[in-house]
């Protein structure tokens, strides 16, 4: 593969080159599909329920806003840091937005925007202890996860709890806005359509630069089996309720923060920042912002998240962000393959560890198994994750791809 | 680089150090573990402003008070540990904290076709480009690391001990690409403790001993006893003794046949700390 003699990989060079990887200990999203396909038989013996599209549109729907905070611990992830306070800021989001909106009685829209501020500005707090102190994320956002629950409670007062009114479109969307069945096959349709034609478009430009480039034929089949994954999802959830639209905005989310890693001077100096601080700098990255435009980030996301999970609950209360919703989002990245050690892993990662988690406390609640069991098996799974994760990292390392 | 002074603390690391270095030649560096070098290097990449004395470029007095103003002077620095990103391939490390762009998004094509054009420039062997630089061997990182410091097609280029950590084969690539980079124009400054590489590469061999100038001399017509004898401060000394003994018969080089450069009267054969 040198410039001198440029080639169109060609199918069998493709599967080659993926199996080269995995063997190398690059294993991608292997381990966390195999994962979710044992998960997901088992339940389903279990319990024949499980795998009905009415399951599976209940399952999407919860994914959104646990996917949407875990998106933002995928970014946090990629720098090597960690952000355990987001149950607590999305919790906070939720209280402000009901409070904004039931008792003051502000416009929804500024309820929403303001909450989502607030946990922008909670991230750059982050971000300017850590890089002004040098105090160690996993402090600071420790003392945030105490100290945003306390704040949460005050914004909520002697409430409580507060009802979002049912007929508002917040709720109206979370809880009621479906695709119907023909926009649903006409979105993944355009979805694979744009798909295909970005690579096409970059076999091109390669191909005309003297570059070696994917042949037409390698990209008709990843568009394929794009088309043959999505295809048949969209028309099994149509057999019951449908696409829901928030679950597309969380879909949105994740191709969108997908493109700005990829695709942006920011993310490339993300993945640096994760893969080397020092040479980052020294490469004349400021760091700092980095730092700083991802804790924020991640703050946002947590608090668009909390705003979701208001909105399907049409409620806020002292519980909203509190129990499982941190570890969840945080395992659900782990899962996912965002490595712990910083610098490796897509924001892909969010959406399948979402499921994977989702799966598992869908799948235990549909066996009427309490929460004990809920945690542990939770726990498991996560330790399980991490040890791939840690594995993978090690063969990697043997293989000389660290 | 006139008259460099730097202290830290107490502690004089340079002290009146005169250096310098012109386009298209190669510039040895060498000294003894606390000579200097790192410091003067440091000085000249910006990392640490000098207490004394001038920079001068192109004849201009400069201020150079941070690595910023280094690389704007056009002075690229590859460190002794190298500073790439193992998780990005060798395209994004080349072209980090420099990316090309089109309408905001990575002009990832335009930078793999200059990457490439810059290796084979240098003749350098890189299976491929698009592997992350965790998987390329201490021969192929240095390689990449010194493409990456001609990236914004600097005047001067300093390494920093580049063949140390290198087996024979790959040191040998090392100084060939030395010698492209001189053929290229650029101004090289290579520190080593080896001398058999500086003898290979080098016009010119600065010494630096206990953060003074010890001596300069033309590569030619140096020996690495020589050398030895500059930078330990004494031509009898536990190095020299051990090359005669092997030799079985007495080190046989003598100040008298080669003339420094700049006998500046700081030389002093007899070892004796200034």
């Amino acid at each position: 593969m040198s410039l001198d003699e440029p080639e169109r990989e060609g199918v069998r060079a493709a599967a080659v080159r993926v199996w080269g990887r995995v063997r190398g200990g690059d294993l991608g999203a292997l381990p966390v599909i195999v994962g979710l396909a044992l998960i997901w038989t088992v339940f389903q013996i279990l319990n024949p329920v499980f795998l009905s599209s009415r399951n599976l549109v209940d399952l999407t729907m919860q994914c959104a806003a646990i996917g949407t905070i875990a998106l933002g611990i995928v970014v946090v992830l990629l720098l090597g840091e960690i952000d355990l306070s987001v149950g607590s800021v999305s919790g906070l989001a939720a209280a402000i937005l009901a409070v904004a909106f039931v008792q003051l009685r502000w416009p929804l829209l500024v309820a929403v925007l303001i909450a989502v501020a607030a946990g922008c500005v909670v991230g750059i707090l982050y971000g300017l202890l850590y890089t002004r102190f040098g105090l160690p994320s996993f402090v600071i956002t420790l003392a945030g996860l105490l100290g945003f629950l306390g704040l949460q409670l005050w914004v909520l007062g002697d409430a409580g709890s507060i009802n979002l009114p049912f007929d508002s479109w917040i709720v109206q969307f979370a809880q009621h806005a479906f695709l119907p069945d023909w926009a649903s096959y006409a979105l993944v349709v355009a979805a694979t359509a744009a798909f295909a034609w970005t690579l096409a478009g970059r076999s091109r430009r390669r191909a005309a630069a003297n570059l070696d480039s994917q042949s037409y034929r390698a990209i008709a089949l990843r568009g394929a089996l794009l088309l043959a994954v999505l295809l048949p999802a969209a028309w099994y959830l149509n057999q019951s309720r449908g696409v829901g639209v928030m679950f597309l905005l969380f879909l949105a989310l994740v191709v969108l923060l997908h493109l700005a890693l990829t695709r942006t001077r920011w993310g490339r100096a993300v993945y640096a920042v994760g893969g080397s601080v020092e040479a980052a700098r020294r490469a004349g990255i400021r760091v700092e912002r980095i730092y700083l435009s991802v804790f924020a980030l991640c703050s946002s996301l947590a608090a668009v998240g909390g705003v979701l999970a208001a909105a399907r609950l049409a409620a806020a209360n002292q519980s909203s962000g509190a129990g499982d919703t941190n570890l969840n989002a945080i395992a659900a990245a782990v899962i996912g393959g965002a490595s712990l050690f910083g610098g490796r892993g897509t924001a892909f990662a969010a959406l399948l560890g979402v499921i994977v988690i989702q799966s598992i406390s869908s799948g235990l609640t549909l066996l009427n198994l309490n929460s004990s069991v809920q945690f542990m098996v939770t726990g498991v799974v996560l330790v399980l994750a991490v040890t791939v994760d840690s594995l993978s990292r090690r063969t990697r390392v043997a293989a000389g791809r660290a | 680089m006139r008259g460099i002074d730097k202290h830290f603390g107490a502690v004089k690391a340079l002290t009146d150090v005169d250096f310098w270095v012109s386009e298209g030649e190669v510039v040895a560096l060498v000294g003894d573990n606390g000579a200097g070098k790192s410091t003067l290097v440091k000085v000249l990449a910006g990392v640490h402003p000098p207490d004394a004395g001038e920079i001068l470029f192109d004849g201009d007095p400069v201020h150079i008070t941070s690595p910023a103003d280094a690389q704007e002077l056009g002075i690229a620095t590859v460190f002794q540990d190298l500073a790439l990103c193992d998780n990005l391939d060798v395209v994004a490390n080349l072209w980090l904290g420099r990316e090309l762009t089109t309408e905001g998004r990575l002009d990832e094509v335009g930078m793999e076709q200059r990457t490439w054009a810059l290796l084979r420039e240098l003749a350098a062997k890189i299976p491929s480009v698009r592997t992350p630089v965790a998987s390329l061997s201490g021969g192929q990182r240095q390689t990449v690391a010194i493409a990456r410091s001609l990236v914004g097609e600097p005047r001067v280029v300093i390494l920093d001990e580049p063949t140390a950590a290198l087996g024979v084969a790959q040191t040998a690539e090392v100084l060939n690409l030395i010698e492209r980079l001189r053929e290229r124009g650029h101004g090289v400054v290579l520190i080593s403790h080896n001398m058999a590489d500086v003898m290979a590469v080098a016009d010119r061999v600065v010494v630096l001993r206990l953060g003074r100038n010890n001596g300069e001399y033309h590569a030619a017509d140096v020996t690495s006893e020589l050398l030895i004898a500059a930078i330990t401060g004494a031509v009898d000394n536990s190095v020299s003794r051990r090359q005669a003994l092997r030799r079985e018969e007495p080190a046989t080089t003598t100040d008298a046949t080669v003339t420094p450069l700049t006998p500046r009267g700081r030389r002093r054969p007899d070892g004796g700390a200034p």
